[in-house]
């Protein structure tokens, strides 16, 4: 229990890392969202479903949605 | 030098955070008031789900506060995208794949169903009206993404989240009148752990629920509709 905890953390740090040093957006959103859905599996384990399906349905979904259109509406690359 | 700091700055946090965490036990219940709610919500308020007795039933004022919060900011964004006018129906949109609009229409009804699930069982099970609202807001992002032409019915949404408002509030002068104070629970609370409990916390749910599905996807629908 306790390695799977500690190799979800490790990929949450990877990705949130991952989503800084992106240059391109869409794959940065992207890592972010991974973050948000590793979270929501941790606060799971932590015995918090409540808010584990809050983090999912929002965190993961719905803000990676409105990051997708933003993006979409100006440019894809940073410079 | 920018990144100097930044890295002197982000390690002074990180010390902070740690000295400060460092002398909290975890999981040991610091507060009388978290034994109170373990021991006595259930028999107090009658929802099985502790988190929801405190959310509607102790602290019940806050979550008005929060739905207040949400609905002033899609209230705003939807004045600030309405400079823009609406997209035209048959704007050049490529087409979707076959399998991606069956998948999509598949999904849709079962969506619905899981969040309208969540929210009327919040008493009794994990979840409740943010989460249901956020699972059937997704439920709409889906049909956007994935079916071409399928649009939300503004009225019947801005209807369903007055509704949904306008319940809340006048459950809570009810309690006023009827009890002795604001969102009193007034009805009675029947058998816990069956689907008619916990009095007027269901009610205030399905209409957090409703309010808060209507509220995310129709800020979906004005990210997406409106353009240049």
């Amino acid at each position: 229990m306790e390695i799977i905890v500690t190799i979800l953390v490790l990929l949450m740090i990877a990705s949130a890392i991952t989503a800084l040093i992106f240059k391109d957006l869409m794959n940065a959103i992207i890592a972010s969202c991974i973050v948000s859905l590793i979270a929501a599996i941790l606060f799971y384990f932590l015995q918090a479903p409540d808010v584990a399906m809050a983090e999912a349905a929002i965190g993961a979904a719905l803000v990676t949605a409105i990051f997708v259109i933003a993006v979409k509406r100006t440019k894809r690359f940073e410079e | 030098m920018r990144k100097l700091i930044g890295i002197i700055l982000l390690l002074i946090i990180a010390g902070g955070i740690t000295l400060s965490l460092k002398e909290i036990p975890f999981g040991i219940p610091k507060t009388k008031i978290g034994e109170h709610f373990i021991k006595k919500g259930i028999e107090e308020t009658g929802a099985t789900n502790i988190v929801t007795s405190v959310v509607v039933g102790y602290r019940g004022f806050d979550t008005l506060g929060e739905i207040t919060v949400l609905f002033t900011a899609a209230i705003g964004l939807g004045a600030l995208l309405s400079i823009y006018r609406k997209r035209k129906a048959d704007r050049k949109a490529e087409p979707v794949s076959l399998i991606v609009y069956t998948g999509c229409r598949f999904l849709f009804p079962i969506l619905l169903l899981v969040g309208t699930y969540i929210f009327i069982h919040g008493h009794l099970t994990p979840g409740g009206g943010f989460q249901g609202g956020a699972i059937i807001a997704s439920a709409f992002l889906l049909m956007y993404l994935g079916c071409e032409g399928k649009r939300i019915n503004d009225k019947v949404s801005t209807v369903i989240e007055v509704l949904g408002g306008l319940t809340f509030v006048a459950l809570g002068i009810a309690g006023l009148i009827l009890g002795k104070d604001f969102l009193f629970n007034f009805l009675p609370k029947g058998e816990p752990a069956t689907l008619l409990s916990a009095g007027i916390i269901p009610v205030i749910y399905i209409a957090i629920g409703l309010k808060v599905g209507s509220e995310l996807a129709g800020i979906i629908d004005n990210l997406i509709e409106k353009s240049q």
